[in-house]
């Protein structure tokens, strides 16, 4: 029998590696922007799985600034994509060659 | 039933990060109310703030160990990365009030504000004692700088800069709380005093997958923000998008705040770890500078080649890193002002180097100007020597200090490595002063002269590297009593 926290600590790594393979081989910015999300949700589930391993609140505030910042970020970054489209019609990333990627 | 104690408030701890916090405000504040005329008294507020904050540090230093429960170690090590990030933070503003001719859109109080509260976050990276403040003050810092870099809403290159830092830097900071949420996972705690002391007591949980994951994860979060190879390749980019006055800041302060939370985290709670982490980081180090330098002589753009040259710079930084006695870190903390004051220093003479809407950043542009425009010829030598490393300047004492601590301590290859490094510098730093006074102008740039808050940026920043190159003992000593205090 697995016990609970290894398949929560799973769960957790497998969502992560899918962010980042999914942030790297993708090439619409806002995908990979979701997929960068989807990583910080496999970190907040570690956080919230070791809180409860280790019996102590410190990963839970994490988690709460995680959001939080995450937040601030999605709004930096959509106002980012909205002016890159307006001016280059696009936000595919393999066609921003203006600078050597 | 928990009893609540409600904790002390020790407001004074970081009073100047507070009047950083605070100045950001009122600029924001001030900018809805002034007229179009008002606007122009932006950057002189906001200078106001940066120079209570530097004068607050000063006073205050010493009255504190930690603050807010051990989130915040207001120690020297701190003390110094805030001087140094007041100091960038200053010298920026003065650059960005003339840059205001060239890129009219940065006279608004967001860029000012947006300026200070990267500093705020970067001065609270340097002092953060808990893993929680450092992705926090990580991210203040790093939001601020997405906006920065792609302020020039109609330039395509700017935008595409600020586009590639944010998807890069989002990316980099999932690796870095993955591995935070692992050490957590192997600890129990985020605060780095208790890890430390965890790992120490430990010494038999110290190589199991989860602890040894989370300082592979934690390498590559803070690799992408020190620029160090092989997670350098956003730098050259964002660097040439960017403008200039938010280039030569993020070069500095960012740099800076990065590495004092690596020194912090590593040298504070993973010292279990040491061996382990050294032989990788000697490679990164000796990879970090040769990759960065040789792809530098290659460059025509000068943006791009500071880039390249700011990653070298992170290599030999890497050297002090990996020698890791505490006068070493004296020589990091010693290099990072140095390098602060150079780099500023260099980018405050690209951002002079244009006219309304256009800017004159290729390699050719810079042919004559030594003789054209003295001021800017000289005090861009200086610097250039400087972060060659040539004596008299701040460059090569730094570089001084970590290679002897690197030879004392038993690394003379690196060492020697690094003084190669420094001689292949030489050849496209020197280029750059050869084509200012032995090359005719292939087309004709006309710049506007200097303005005054550019001359005193210049002369302060041409001051500070002379005077450490000269005179190196004041701020050696500093760095020396700054890195005592590490917690």
């Amino acid at each position: 029998m697995i016990d609970n926290q290894s398949v929560y600590l799973a769960i957790s790594i497998i969502l992560f590696v899918i962010g980042a393979a999914g942030a790297i081989c993708r090439r619409n910015a806002i995908v990979v922007f979701m997929c960068i999300e989807i990583m910080l949700a496999g970190v907040s589930i570690a956080f919230v799985t070791f809180s409860r391993a280790n019996q102590s609140l410190d990963g839970i505030f994490m988690v709460l600034f995680v959001m939080a910042v995450a937040a601030a970020e999605a709004a930096v970054g959509l106002a980012i994509f909205v002016l890159m489209y307006r001016k280059h019609g696009s936000i595919d990333l393999d066609k921003f060659n203006l600078m050597k990627w | 039933m928990l009893e609540f104690v409600v904790p002390a408030l020790n407001l004074k701890a970081i009073l100047p990060q507070l009047i950083l916090a605070l100045t950001a405000l009122t600029v924001l504040l001030v900018d809805v109310f002034a007229g179009k005329d008002g606007k122009t008294s932006l950057g002189g507020l906001s200078l106001i703030g940066v120079v209570a904050a530097l004068v607050t540090l000063f006073l205050s230093r010493g009255d504190f160990e930690s603050a807010y429960a051990g989130m915040l170690a207001v120690d020297g090590f701190g003390f110094f990365i805030t001087l140094i990030i007041c100091l960038v933070a200053l010298l920026s503003i003065l650059v960005a009030i003339s840059y205001e001719k060239v890129c009219p859109e940065i006279r608004s109080g967001e860029f000012y504000s947006l300026l200070l509260f990267a500093a705020f976050g970067m001065s609270f990276m340097g002092s953060a004692s808990n893993l929680i403040m450092i992705f926090v003050a990580l991210e203040t810092m790093s939001i601020s700088i997405y906006v920065l870099a792609g302020f020039k809403r109609d330039n395509l290159k700017s935008i595409e800069s600020a586009l590639k830092y944010f998807l890069l830097g989002a990316f980099a900071s999932g690796f870095l709380l993955f591995g935070f949420a692992l050490i957590y996972g192997a600890a129990g705690t985020l605060d780095i005093v208790k890890l430390g002391s965890f790992f120490t007591a430990h010494p038999d949980l110290l190589h199991q997958p989860l602890v040894m994951g989370g300082v592979a994860l934690m390498t590559v979060g803070f690799g992408f923000k020190i620029a160090m190879f092989p997670f350098h390749m956003w730098t050259p980019d964002v660097y040439e998008g960017a403008p200039s006055v938010v280039t030569g800041f993020m070069a500095t302060g960012v740099k800076a705040a990065a590495f004092a939370a690596l020194v912090r985290v590593f040298f504070v709670a993973f010292a279990a770890l040491q061996t382990d982490w050294t032989t990788i980081m000697w490679i990164a180090a000796l990879l970090t500078m040769t990759v960065g330098n040789l792809i530098a002589i290659s460059q025509t753009n000068i943006k791009r080649m500071l880039a390249y040259s700011s990653i070298a710079h992170a290599g030999y930084l890497l050297i002090g890193f990996v020698v890791g006695s505490e006068i070493a870190r004296s020589a990091i903390l010693f290099y990072l002002l140095g390098y602060a004051f150079a780099n500023i220093g260099a980018f405050a003479v690209i951002s002079a180097m244009g006219s309304k809407g256009e800017e004159y950043n290729e390699l050719s542009d810079f042919q004559g100007v030594g003789f054209k425009y003295p001021m800017l010829g000289l005090t861009m030598s200086i610097f250039l020597f400087s972060m060659a490393g040539i004596p008299p300047a701040a460059g090569f004492m730094g570089k001084f200090f970590i290679f002897s601590e690197a030879i004392k301590a038993g690394y003379v290859w690196l060492a020697i490595f690094g003084v190669i490094n420094s001689v292949i510098s030489l050849y496209y730093y020197l280029g750059v002063i050869v084509r200012m006074y032995f090359k005719d102008p292939e087309r004709e740039i006309s710049i506007a002269a200097p303005a005054g808050t550019l001359v005193a940026a210049l002369s302060l920043a041409a001051f500070g590297v002379l005077q450490m190159g000269i005179f190196p003992s004041y701020v050696w000593d500093l760095a020396r009593a700054s890195a005592k205090m590490l917690m």
